[in-house]
């Protein structure tokens, strides 16, 4: 089937969101739409569903024009769409969702879902998906739940499959998988639309790329284009992949954790006797896949957990036991995993917002008063240093675009003298163009001398800041490895290899020199890679 | 006390609302936008309290066509039962003039005698006796904007108090106690009791806000049962001896003494107290606790987002005790008001039904301190111009509790507004789309 978009423009009220797009989806090709967020894919995609009504162009089906009216439509013309956000529910085992807006039913409206379970168990043996029909949902990995999305559109035949950010939410070696599989569906007929703004998958998976920004479609390129050519062309300017740092100097080494042991509310082991220590100006960044404790691990130094024991020492002083605040006060600067949750407050301004946790004290107020003219000041200044894009200081910060919002957070984490600086998935959902800049301002607080831990679950990025690497497993610290260590090493390490066992040189976490801080990962006998 | 959600059984709705918009049922929800502002809104908040929040602190102009709105089915429901509609109506197709005229009169004058009786009696003589209507406005208003403005402040921060019943309760006991048993110098006299109603409101909110904040117990729930307890607790305290009037077998207290007493602005004539000035430096303040100080970044910020609060190192239970102390307080004053206003003596009919009309007059306001100024203004002008219109047209003053209660509806329900006023903008549309995507996203 071959899916044509043909010259798309949408507007909302003055701002034209696409621009006479025109894309051609060939039978049995991937077609890759790479942009930056907010270049105006998803709307793009929302037209082509009938979600949105185009103020030009057509869609046009095997060269005869369409007019879909909702997603019903679509799914009926054999369109499928994964979203970034699943649209599962979880309580409901995947034979049900599967099921859900499409149930076969026998006499008398009772629900046939064998049949449905049988169909599921036919497409994911033929495509090596090991999905169980009968498994809840929400007991599966992320991985596997966006299965259940791509078997949903496969049930219901979709000739065109759309996948939107796909591998957002995916590990490295998830990523592979999906990408196998969209290789296998490829193989079998059906034509995939690949939206992403990640160059090395687009790359890896497509037969076209189409390039927007802004809303328009600004070239076409081969996938055997370069990575940087790519960046390039999406974000409309020549683009460093590749950030060229200073090797560390490192200093002397003022913090450390010591036996750092994290429970959950039902008493599971979320994070288990991890010992490190960083040094001024030396970037430790810890790789893993989603869900092995980092989350805890930084939060359990910001003071938000409550069942965490051992120490978390900052220049001689544990910081174990005691409130957000003074941790926040004594000097540690800390990006959250997930800023709209826990790094902004969205209908803030983005002036509030720059001073969340700085509010109460001098300059911003004065006694109880908050001193609005002195946050104002503040908060144009950093929108300059940092190109926050927003509508002014006044805006609400939830209006920003991620990348943006990111930017908020660091600019005001990044805007004290920092005896700590703590960045966890610092550039999720970031396009290029911010990724560069954010890593640059990071790189430039190690080089001013502050330890920095990163937390990130994109080896990309690991590999790129860090000068030392530890990985986590389960909550266990599976060895710290030098910050030019392979990616496939690192690989190896993330699903649980020991050092030894990866092929890497599990180096001394802490120099032997310093007592007070020996850990049992220094030692190779150490059993936790075994786990 | 009288109970909001107990409308009476005639259904005016019928007659005038269309039915409600898809909200909810259109594809929208699924696959909505992926632009920056979208992204950025579709955070993995709790979808139900996103709703919360979007009622309490939602848009002015819903609030003032949920006004129109209620006043419009409060004239229906005028003329519907007006005696000389009914008889115009049975012969409505020879002479339809005859029933447009005989609407037009039963509700311009209900609705004339209800202005008259609020603001300004143009048909009194003498220009005392012409205000008179709108210092009676105010006098109702004080209690009102007081409790509104507890039930505002709480809101803001994520809490549902329901509890300024019983605030305002515990606020008059208290304060009452301090007027007829003390005997003080005058201006020392009041301030303590005032202090001491204070006190008592901040003990009764705050009760709920540390269950809250130690124990997770649902604040709706705790504060519904202080309610309780404060009624039951007031009707019994009026049987001791410590409480009672002396001589008196009836539940009430003796009067407080003048010393106690909130001086009468307008003198003698008029029941207008300084209750009602305090009750403007209360919205004041709390003005600038919300918007310009500290503690009010603190408690605004965990409303709208605790975890981000509290990972910015903000203490969330202390913000929730505060809350409900302050709400507390607020409510005590409106106490205070009744008691050391226009009351002056404690009976089981204290606090009338001022603690529920609170969460109206902060929900119109919209959890704003001025908006819940001009909203307990305006229904302390429809409750003094209902006591006028039901003397003077015979309509019943309930007329007013229906209008007031459909106000709650239709604000609850702001798509009804906007889908009857066509109040349609592409912005809106996704937005709520994208509400949607988000609690899919949550859900996934």
């Amino acid at each position: 089937m071959k899916l044509e978009l043909r010259g798309i423009t949408k507007k909302f009220g003055t701002f034209t969101a696409n621009d006479d797009i025109t894309v051609v989806v060939e039978s049995g090709q991937v077609h890759s739409l790479l942009g930056e967020n907010g270049a105006g894919k998803s709307t793009l995609m929302n037209v082509l569903f009938g979600l949105y009504e185009a103020t030009a162009g057509q869609v046009l089906i095997d060269d005869s024009p369409v007019q879909f009216h909702g997603p019903g439509d679509a799914m009926a013309a054999g369109i499928g769409m994964v979203h970034q956000h699943f649209m599962l529910v979880p309580v409901f085992t995947v034979a049900e969702n599967v099921a859900l807006g499409d149930e076969v039913t026998r006499a008398a409206g009772i629900l046939d879902l064998e049949a449905t379970r049988r169909k599921i168990r036919e497409i994911s043996d033929r495509f090596g998906f090991h999905v169980d029909p009968d498994a809840l949902v929400e007991d599966l990995p992320v991985g596997v739940q966006q299965r259940v999305e791509i078997i949903k559109a496969l049930v219901r035949e979709a000739k065109v499959l759309i996948l939107d950010e796909p591998t957002a939410v995916l590990t490295p070696q998830e990523t592979d998988e999906l990408l196998n599989i969209i290789r296998q569906l490829r193989d079998a007929g059906t034509s995939v639309v690949f939206i992403s703004h990640k160059l090395r998958e687009v790359k890896e998976i497509s037969d076209v790329i189409t390039v927007i920004r802004r809303g328009k479609v600004v070239g076409h390129a081969e996938p055997t284009a370069s990575a940087a050519e790519l960046a390039s062309l999406m974000v409309g300017r020549s683009v460093s992949l590749s950030l060229e740092k200073e090797p560390a100097t490192p200093g002397e080494e003022t913090f450390s954790i010591q036996n750092l042991t994290v429970l959950a509310d039902n008493g599971q082991v979320l994070l288990d006797d991890v010992s490190f220590g960083i040094h001024n100006g030396e970037i430790l960044a810890v790789a893993g896949v989603q869900g092995n404790g980092q989350t805890e691990l930084t939060e359990a130094i910001m003071g938000l957990l409550d069942h965490a024991s051992g120490k978390v020492v900052l220049h001689g002083e544990n910081l174990l036991g005691r409130s957000v605040k003074s941790i926040i006060n004594s000097g540690v600067g800390f990006v959250p995993e997930d800023r709209s949750t826990d790094g902004l407050v969205g209908t803030f301004t983005v002036a509030e917002n720059l001073v969340l946790n700085q509010y109460d004290r001098a300059p911003f107020a004065r006694g109880m008063n908050m001193r609005g003219s002195v946050i104002a000041e503040n908060a144009e200044q950093k929108i300059g240093e940092f190109d926050i894009r927003t509508q002014g200081p006044q805006a609400d910060a939830g209006t920003l675009s991620g990348g943006n919002q990111q930017k908020v957070v660091m600019a005001r984490e990044l805007s004290r003298p920092l005896k700590l600086f703590i960045a966890s998935q610092p550039t999720r959902g970031v396009d290029v163009g911010s990724i560069e800049f954010l890593h640059r301002r990071i790189i430039a607080e190690r080089d001013g001398g502050t330890p920095v831990l990163i937390v990130s679950t994109e080896l990309d990025e690991v590999v790129e800041l860090a000068d030392r690497i530890a990985v986590l497993y389960k909550g266990q610290l599976v060895g710290i490895v030098p910050g030019d260590t392979p990616r496939d090493t690192l690989g190896l390490m993330m699903a649980g290899a020991s050092a030894d066992e990866a092929g890497a040189i599990d180096i001394d976490p802490v120099p032997p020199t310093d007592t007070s801080t020996g850990t049992p990962v220094a030692n190779p006998e150490e059993e936790h890679g075994n786990e | 006390m009288s109970d909001p959600a107990n409308l009476p059984d005639r259904d005016p709705a019928s007659t005038q609302t269309p039915p409600p918009p898809p909200a909810g049922s259109t594809p929208g929800g699924a696959a909505a936008g992926n632009t920056p502002a979208q992204l950025a809104e579709a955070s993995p908040q709790d979808p139900q309290a996103s709703l919360m929040r979007r009622i309490t602190t939602g848009n002015g102009l819903v609030s003032v066509l949920a006004i129109v709105l209620s006043l419009l089915v409060g004239a229906i429901l005028i003329a519907a039962t007006d005696e000389r509609v009914t008889s115009a109506a049975s012969y409505f197709f020879s002479r339809p003039t005859d029933m447009l005229s005989a609407i037009w009169a039963s509700v311009s004058e209900a609705y004339g005698a209800l202005f008259r009786s609020a603001f300004f009696n143009t048909q009194a003589d003498g220009f005392a006796n012409a205000i008179y209507p709108l210092t009676e406005t105010l006098t109702v208003a004080t209690p009102l904007i007081l409790a509104g403005l507890g039930v505002a402040l709480a809101f803001r921060v994520g809490l549902f108090n329901i509890g300024g019943q019983g605030q305002i309760i515990l606020g008059a006991m208290l304060a009452g106690w301090v007027g007829f048993t003390l005997n003080l110098p005058a201006g020392l006299h009041l301030l303590l009791a005032v202090v001491a109603g204070i006190i008592g409101g901040a003990i009764w909110g705050g009760i709920a806000g540390v269950l809250k904040a130690k124990r997770g117990a649902h604040e709706v729930i705790v504060t519904i049962m202080l309610n309780y307890i404060a009624v039951y607790l007031l009707l019994y305290v009026l049987t001791t001896p410590g409480f009672q009037r002396p001589g008196s077998n009836n539940p009430i207290s003796p009067e407080i003494h003048e010393s106690a007493a909130y001086p009468l602005i307008f003198g003698s004539g008029f029941r207008l107290h300084l209750g009602f000035i305090v009750a403007l430096l209360a919205v004041a303040f709390v003005w600038w606790l919300l918007n310009r100080s500290t503690t009010g970044f603190e408690l605004r910020a965990v409303g709208a987002n605790p975890q981000a609060a509290r990972t910015a190192g903000i203490n969330v239970s202390r913000a929730y005790i505060t809350a409900m102390v302050i709400a507390g307080a607020l409510a005590g004053l409106a106490g205070t008001a009744q008691i050391s206003g226009t009351e002056r003596s404690l009976s089981g009919d204290i606090a009338a039904s001022f603690g529920f009309d609170a969460i109206t007059v902060a929900l119109l306001g919209r959890s704003n301190p001025i908006g819940t100024m001009f909203a307990g203004l305006l229904f302390g002008a429809l409750r003094a111009g209902g006591v006028g219109m039901q003397s003077n047209t015979g309509i019943p003053i309930d007329i007013v509790l229906v209008v007031q209660s459909f106000i709650v509806l239709f604000i609850a329900a702001p798509p009804l507004v906007r889908s009857i006023f066509r109040i349609h903008t592409g912005q809106k549309k996704s937005r709520k789309s994208t509400a949607r995507t988000a609690k899919a996203g949550g859900a996934a």
